[in-house]
């Protein structure tokens, strides 16, 4: 547990990965337009903006699914034109999707293992014979994976398959499987899309106990403003693939441009 | 009361009344059902790994028999003596040309079409079929080639087997087919079951974005089930071409898998095996002992009226994932 005294916003670091510049189109469609913002060691970050912003394209071009024509990702120092998904999975970055991804033919239990892919390492000789290194690979991930189960309390669901839960559930269960990843920093497409009040508290208290206890730093895109602005440390807001608000939670909110481009403006 | 008698009671006199023979016909379905449970495993593999039907399983049978023969042909001009070292030769590079077929499928065929439909893939396998049927004409001309069986010291001939009262006869190389490929089976099943990679296997199979998010390589895995899967076709393609020849004729053995993954289910290895066993022996029990009712000949479509059978009752085949849709 951190200490008392331990104020929130001194745990936020340095820059750990900026976007300078990107810009993205799909044929004559623009869907992102130079658009520049860093995300700090240890921050909740949030991107916000209307429908068709560029949020969740912003989201793939970080983790390595879109290729911006134009501009440059800083990850951790190193600076690159385009990420590769392997790459931006290996170097830390972890993420969900806005309509749940996962195995659905898999239980819970093997869809959080399957985020441990890139943390195994014995070959594969040994895999089959479930011996010597391999035996203890499997045990020690799954200790981890189990306590990543406790966590987010879905003990009692690790057996099923995925898809026949609940879609609160589902989405719990991505989380999971993201965290397996131990990641450093962890993008959420909007984690509370479809939930009731109670799964959205829920959801809340997992993010910023994941921030808070694991230190991982968090991207996530949301419509529900109340949760933004309780859960950010600082929002970025897009509007037709451009930038138009940069801030803390209250700089946004008194942003004129912000208001104009969710309530409409009088032309 | 005549025609009962004859599909209900008769069969099963027969049956009673010679089990030698009974012996001999479920022994040549089991061998049949083994051969094609082989085939249906080529596709199992990488259905289970790309949720694609390979049409191009089929001709990779082929293909992969040609490149075998082609091979050994060249050596042995070029000098190679004795035979088994041209053939074990030519194993060894239909092999490796089987694994460049599959380096080469992903990153010219499976890799631009990566998130797009399944019948877009679908439709892909359908031109890798072309292409390969036109390069294998080019490459080793279209006249039926003979199986380098000896060469390779697979037996020949026949051994019989003094059992229920008469003489059961195998053919040696039937006998060599079902312990290969039972081998191979076991070998696979384990290699997918057990290993990381396996999992990987199934994961992408469900999602290919989420696949990737985890830092799964589609590249690696559709590299190693297609070679998997032409493997497995040069296995078949053995077998099969030393039971009668190599010729592009030997492709529509693909279309025999079709009843075999109804019944076992489009997504498991063991579903394969059982379904091409339960396909196999049904056809040669149906042929033998029903067939004189129907004038014989049944044999081409029993296997798809079984499956069909099978299908009424069980949609997702015996062993395959119930499908879940939430609604």
């Amino acid at each position: 547990m951190r200490a008392p005294d331990d104020k929130p916003k001194s745990r936020i670091g340095d820059v750990l990965l900026a976007v300078e510049d990107v810009s993205l189109a799909f044929g004559g469609v623009k869907a992102i337009n130079g658009v520049s913002f860093d995300i700090r060691q240890g921050e909740i970050r949030a991107i916000i903006g209307p429908n068709g912003a560029g949020k969740t394209s912003m989201l793939n071009v970080i983790n390595g699914f879109y290729h911006p024509q134009q501009g440059r990702i800083t990850f951790k120092g190193r600076t690159r034109s385009r990420m590769r998904p392997y790459e931006a999975a290996s170097g830390g970055i972890a993420r969900t999707f806005q309509n749940v991804a996962l195995f659905r033919g898999m239980s819970a239990l093997d869809n959080i293992m399957a985020g441990r892919t890139l943390k195994m390492n014995v070959n594969f000789f040994w895999q089959l014979f479930r011996r010597g290194p391999a035996m203890r690979e499997e045990i020690e991930h799954r200790r981890f994976v189990e306590e990543i189960i406790d966590f987010l309390k879905i003990q009692d669901i690790r057996r099923t398959p995925v898809g026949r839960l609940p879609y609160g559930l589902q989405k719990r269960v991505e989380l999971g499987r993201a965290l397996a990843m131990e990641p450093e920093l962890l993008l959420l497409d909007e984690p509370m899309a479809g939930m009731n009040l109670e799964e959205k508290e829920d959801m809340s208290r997992y993010i910023l106990d994941v921030n808070e206890y694991y230190g991982t730093t968090i991207a996530l895109i949301e419509h529900d403003m109340g949760v933004v602005m309780d859960l950010s440390d600082r929002v970025v807001v897009l509007d037709h693939g451009e930038k138009i608000a940069d801030g803390t939670p209250d700089e946004v909110k008194r942003n004129q441009a912000v208001i104009d481009a969710y309530l409409g403006v009088a032309h | 009361m005549d025609l009962l008698y004859k599909i209900f009671i008769d069969p099963f006199m027969q049956m009673g009344g010679a089990p030698d023979l009974l012996v001999q016909t479920l022994w040549e379905g089991l061998v049949s059902g083994m051969l094609y449970a082989l085939i249906a495993l080529g596709f199992v593999l990488i259905f289970k790994a790309s949720g694609v039907f390979n049409f191009a399983q089929g001709i990779m049978v082929v293909f992969a028999a040609l490149t075998l023969v082609g091979v050994y042909d060249l050596l042995r001009s070029a000098g190679v003596t004795p035979g088994w070292l041209a053939a074990y030769l030519a194993l060894a590079i239909a092999l490796g040309v089987m694994g460049i077929l599959a380096f080469a499928v992903e990153r010219v065929v499976l890799r631009p079409l990566v998130n797009q439909p399944d019948i877009i893939l679908f439709m892909a396998t359908f031109g890798l079929t072309y292409f390969l049927i036109g390069f294998g004409e080019f490459v080793f001309g279209g006249n039926p080639k003979r199986m380098i069986a000896g060469e390779l010291n697979l037996p020949s001939g026949a051994v019989e087997f003094k059992m229920a009262g008469g003489f059961v006869a195998m053919q040696k190389i039937d006998i060599a087919a079902v312990l290969i490929v039972s081998v191979m089976v076991a070998g696979l099943s384990f290699f997918f079951q057990r290993t990381r990679i396996g999992r990987a296997l199934r994961a992408v199979a469900d999602s290919h974005k989420a696949a990737l998010s985890v830092g799964i390589s589609l590249e690696q895995i559709w590299v190693v089930v297609w070679f998997a899967a032409g493997i497995v076709a040069l296995t078949t393609g053995i077998m099969w071409g030393a039971r009668s020849e190599v010729s592009f004729s030997l492709q529509i053995i693909a279309l025999k898998a079709l009843p075999v993954l109804i019944l076992g289910g489009f997504t498991s290895i063991p579903g394969a095996i059982v379904g091409g066993l339960i396909i196999g022996i049904g056809e040669k029990l149906g042929e033998f002992y029903w067939g004189p009712l129907l004038g014989s000949g049944i044999e081409s479509w029993l296997a798809y009226f079984i499956a069909l059978l099978f299908l009424l009752f069980r949609p997702q085949g015996l062993f395959g994932e119930k499908i879940i849709e939430r609604i």
